[in-house]
């Protein structure tokens, strides 16, 4: 058998963004939901917040700690796989990997700390503001990647020159041009959405299940409450950024346009829209589908009668495959509406009073959060296999892109190390979850008992900060080896604390 | 042409380096040392001292991963292609350690437990000997012809020196682990590094002079810069002070001041690197003028000056973020509701 590096080096891609996608989308939604429980712990100070906050911060940081994990795979697969594409953008895309590193990873990585493992360490207003910059760098970060990933699908500001070693590159010419490209803005709202979506399901669905198992009923009621009011608005901003998107597929890739809606042959007169369907690429055309007439040709040129440009005016080898980007383009606009659909009755149901009792609704609730990532994938992978042939459009061609010095059989010893390694921790990563959502949030009395142990008086925050200070000019680095633990725990807090180790090993 | 920019930027790149060995090295030694642990508390406190750190640790290697991108991109793009292999076993080895760490506490099973134990040492282990094999090659140079290809042919795997390189990264990434480990624990166990602290000490110093003299003696255009401009003598003396200061500190038990003592030797070490090869960034071993230099892989000028200016306005932020993680995690271990 013959092995492809591109083919392999494409799948090697695929596989690892898509593994990787599953938890970038939760950490910026869930991080949005921390920072307004939290708030609302600071404004009330309900303890009963802060075990919702508490509860968050422990499945945010499993999540983190993958995406982490995988992210790293992917600052790397572009050098490793992808070297003559490297090379090719370096002057322009380098820059924005660079500034995802300097400006958000740091923010995210140094405050996450602090998230997960300061709760007795700073003040709540301290925590508050970290769990704030969690979800700060979480955005900036896509920010960050989104400009790269746009530049890749409509590319501006720049120029093609010859670099020093005599190959042809794109370098900037005008940084805000290349940052703000012309798909650059309405991509990143659409993609913000889609996490927000993310993490509202996701908190729904939890609530849900609670909900079915009667179990921490206060919690899931307030976290239904919140998160559906969350999933409601931006499920019905998602239709909007939608129809931008596809406005702007119109005018900047008219070939993705058209293998997003199976549509083969220019024709004459009005353009249909498919709901469904199954597009045959022997026959040129859809079948089994459900078309609405017109449509296309009304959304794109504002009237039913003139033709959409079709797939047969673009030279062969320009063609993007038909048959993926259509399903998973449609996957997720019917998604979309669903969740539309399923946000708008639980908020009217619970305006009523009646949303508790259906548990076929319920039950809908704790499956909708895989609908979510089926979304928030099948985006991806509309617009990036409808990006084909092209790995940065028009200019280069993907085949064209990949490493020369590496060989197929090392491409595919990789992929089997990461098809075995990311199926393991697909495993365990639901595993753990499932041990945590299992056990609950904490207990709001012990919250109580816990605040009141740490004495008034600690020195926290600047007065922390002056003291150690204070220490290094009077007695040198040696005395950061010193132990500072917040007020010395009294006789009876220690045994309380060794019993409770005791207890949860 | 002016080159000003292209040498800040091959500074820049060494201080990200740098970085990242000073702080990830830390961790990976904590790794590397996580069996001499006894029972499963001193495992916790072991991975609990570097619980809330080694992840923005991390962000220094991708840092540096995406500066490279920027600054030198065919630099980048050869590199990372030549060493596809070897990188592909640091990546899994690095996902391995984050989500041991993670995934550890999360089940009190004993084959649970010992599972991700050894993946955390292992894991810490190889990572170090492969960062300090690539170096190695890196000295050596790699066979690329004009055309920036690589010839495959010519490279021998199984050379001796990258697999020295390699044991001088664990055999440093264990001594400064163990230093830090001696700062972070009390009691008992900080008796049991203390001791351990000999020992990596003297691999670490056993291994230094290997690579010292298979250096001098296989590798002579590793001292030409220092020729030509005799004050970089100063990084050398830098090294050996700092390295004799170790034990000095270990002994009056100043852990502070042995800490600051390894890092100045990581640091003079890694300085050393970039003397050694400046200004070249990939030393061909077919022909020394078809090398990558910092002047001819670089990015444009406009784009080195972007860079410049976003490094300046990140950079602050950077250390300030690392200098709050640091304050508020500072002292003693000690597990809590919050560990791992
Ligand atoms: C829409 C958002 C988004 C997208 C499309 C991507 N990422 Fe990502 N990435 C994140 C959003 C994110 C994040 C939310 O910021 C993460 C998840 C958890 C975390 O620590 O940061 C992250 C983590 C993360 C890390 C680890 C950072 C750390 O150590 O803290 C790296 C190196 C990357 N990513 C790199 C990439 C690359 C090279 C991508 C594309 C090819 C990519 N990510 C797609
Ligand atoms: C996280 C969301 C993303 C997902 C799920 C995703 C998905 C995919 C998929 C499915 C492919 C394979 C397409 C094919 O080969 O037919 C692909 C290829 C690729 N994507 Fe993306 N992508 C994402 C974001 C990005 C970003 C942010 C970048 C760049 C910054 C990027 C750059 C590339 C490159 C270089 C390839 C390989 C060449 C190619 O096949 O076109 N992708 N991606
Ligand atoms: C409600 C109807 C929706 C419409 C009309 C719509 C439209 C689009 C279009 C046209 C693209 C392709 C953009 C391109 O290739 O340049 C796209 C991509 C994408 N969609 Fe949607 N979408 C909808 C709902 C959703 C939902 C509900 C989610 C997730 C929860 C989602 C997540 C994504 C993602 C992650 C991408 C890839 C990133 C990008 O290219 O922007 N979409 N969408």
């Amino acid at each position: 058998m013959h092995l492809d590096v591109v083919l392999l080096s494409r799948l090697q891609f695929a596989l690892t963004l898509m593994f990787h996608y599953i938890f970038p989308p939760l950490t910026i939604g869930l991080g949005l939901l921390m920072v307004i429980v939290e708030w609302l712990w600071l404004k009330s100070k309900d303890p009963f917040y802060k075990s919702m906050a508490l509860f968050w911060t422990k499945l945010f940081a499993i999540n983190f700690a993958m995406g982490v994990a995988t992210g790293l795979v992917m600052e790397f697969q572009f050098g490793t796989n992808w070297a003559i594409y490297s090379r090719f953008v370096g002057d322009i895309f380098g820059s924005a990997l660079a500034s995802e590193a300097i400006f958000a990873f740091f923010l995210e990585s140094g405050f996450l700390a602090v998230l997960v493992f300061g709760w007795d360490r700073v003040s709540p207003k301290m925590h508050f503001f970290s769990t704030c910059m969690v979800a700060l760098g979480s955005l900036f970060s896509s920010v960050w990647i989104t400009i790269a990933n746009s530049w890749q699908q409509t590319p501006a500001g720049y120029h093609i020159v010859k670099s020093a070693n005599g190959f042809w590159r794109a370098e900037v010419t005008d940084f805000w041009a290349m940052c703000f490209n012309p798909s650059m803005v309405h991509r990143m709202l659409h993609v913000w959405l889609g996490c927000f979506i993310l993490g509202a399901f996701f908190a729904l669905s939890i609530g849900a299940f609670y909900i079915l198992k009667k179990q921490h009923t206060a919690f899931a009621k307030k976290t239904i409450e919140i998160s559906l009011v969350y999933a409601a608005v931006s499920s019905l901003a998602m239709l909007g950024s939608g129809h931008f998107q596809a406005d702007a597929v119109a005018d900047n890739q008219p070939a993705k346009l058209a293998a997003f809606e199976g549509h083969y042959e220019t024709g004459s007169g009005g353009t249909p829209l498919y709901a469904f369907g199954w597009p045959d690429d022997k026959e040129k055309k859809v079948k089994f589908g459900l078309a609405i007439p017109g449509m296309l040709s009304m959304l794109v040129h504002g009237n039913f009668t003139q033709p959409v440009t079709g797939l047969d005016k673009f030279p062969k080898e320009d063609r993007p495959p038909v048959f993926i980007p259509f399903q998973t383009y449609h996957l997720m606009i019917a998604l979309g509406m669903a969740f539309i659909g399923l946000s708008l009755l639980g908020l009217v149901l619970l305006k009523f009073n009646l949303l508790f009792q259906q548990r076929w609704l319920m039950w809908l609730y704790v499956f909708g959060v895989l609908g979510a990532y089926t979304a928030n994938e099948a985006g991806w992978i509309a617009a990036e296999v409808g990006r084909q042939p092209w790995v940065v459009y028009g200019l280069l061609r993907t085949k064209d892109g990949v490493s020369h010095s590496v060989t197929a059989e090392q491409v595919l010893g990789s992929m089997i190390m990461f098809g075995i390694l990311y199926s393991f921790l697909f495993v365990v990563w639901v595993m753990v979850m499932n041990t945590r959502i299992q056990a609950g949030p904490p207990v709001v009395a012990e919250i109580v008992k816990e605040d009141e142990k740490l004495a008034p008086g600690a020195k926290k925050g600047v007065g922390q900060f002056m003291a150690i200070i204070g220490n290094l000019l009077q007695r040198g680095p040696a005395s950061l080896s010193e132990t500072w633990r917040g007020p010395a725990p009294t006789e009876e807090s220690k045994n309380a604390e060794s019993k409770k180790e005791e207890d949860k090993p | 042409m002016d080159y000003s920019l292209n040498f800040i930027w091959f500074i820049l790149l060494g201080i990200l380096l740098t970085g990242y060995g000073i702080l990830d090295g830390f961790d990976l030694g904590v790794g590397i040392l996580h069996p001499i642990a006894k029972t499963d508390e001193e495992r916790r406190l072991i991975i609990n001292s570097i619980g809330p750190l080694w992840d923005g640790n991390e962000v220094w290697l991708v840092t540096f991963a995406g500066a490279l991108f920027a600054a030198f991109p065919d630099v980048y793009a050869l590199a990372f292609s030549s060493f596809y292999t070897n990188l592909m076993i640091i990546l899994c080895a690095l996902i391995f350690r984050a989500v041991s760490i993670e995934f550890r506490s999360k089940h009190p099973a004993k084959f649970w437990r010992q599972f991700w134990d050894a993946c955390f040492f292992l894991s810490s282990l190889s990572a170090s000997f492969l960062f300090g094999y690539i170096v190695g090659q890196l000295f050596l140079g790699l066979p690329i012809d004009g055309q920036l290809e690589l010839h495959k042919e010519k490279m021998s795997v199984l050379e001796f020196y990258p697999v020295i390189t390699g044991l001088l990264a664990v055999a440093t990434c264990a001594m400064h682990g163990s230093i830090f480990l001696y700062l972070k624990t009390e009691g008992e166990l900080q008796e049991r590094i203390h001791n351990y602290i000999w020992h990596t000490y003297g691999v670490f110093v056993m291994v230094y002079m290997l690579t010292t003299i298979f250096t001098l003696t296989q590798i002579p255009s590793a001292t030409s810069n220092l020729k030509h401009y005799p004050w970089l003598w100063s990084v050398v003396l830098v090294n050996i002070l700092a390295i004799g200061n170790i034990p000095r500190t270990i002994f009056l038990k100043q852990p502070g001041y042995a800490f600051l003592s390894s890092i100045a030797t990581i640091g003079a070490l890694a300085a050393l690197f970039g003397i050694a090869i400046f200004p070249n960034l990939i030393v061909s071993s077919i022909d020394p003028n078809l090398s990558l230099s910092i002047y001819n892989s670089a990015s444009s000028q406009g784009t080195l000056k972007t860079m410049l200016f976003i490094a300046v306005l990140g950079l602050p932020f950077v250390l300030s973020y690392t200098v709050i993680v640091y304050w508020v995690f500072h002292g003693k271990v000690a597990l809590g509701k919050f560990s791992y």
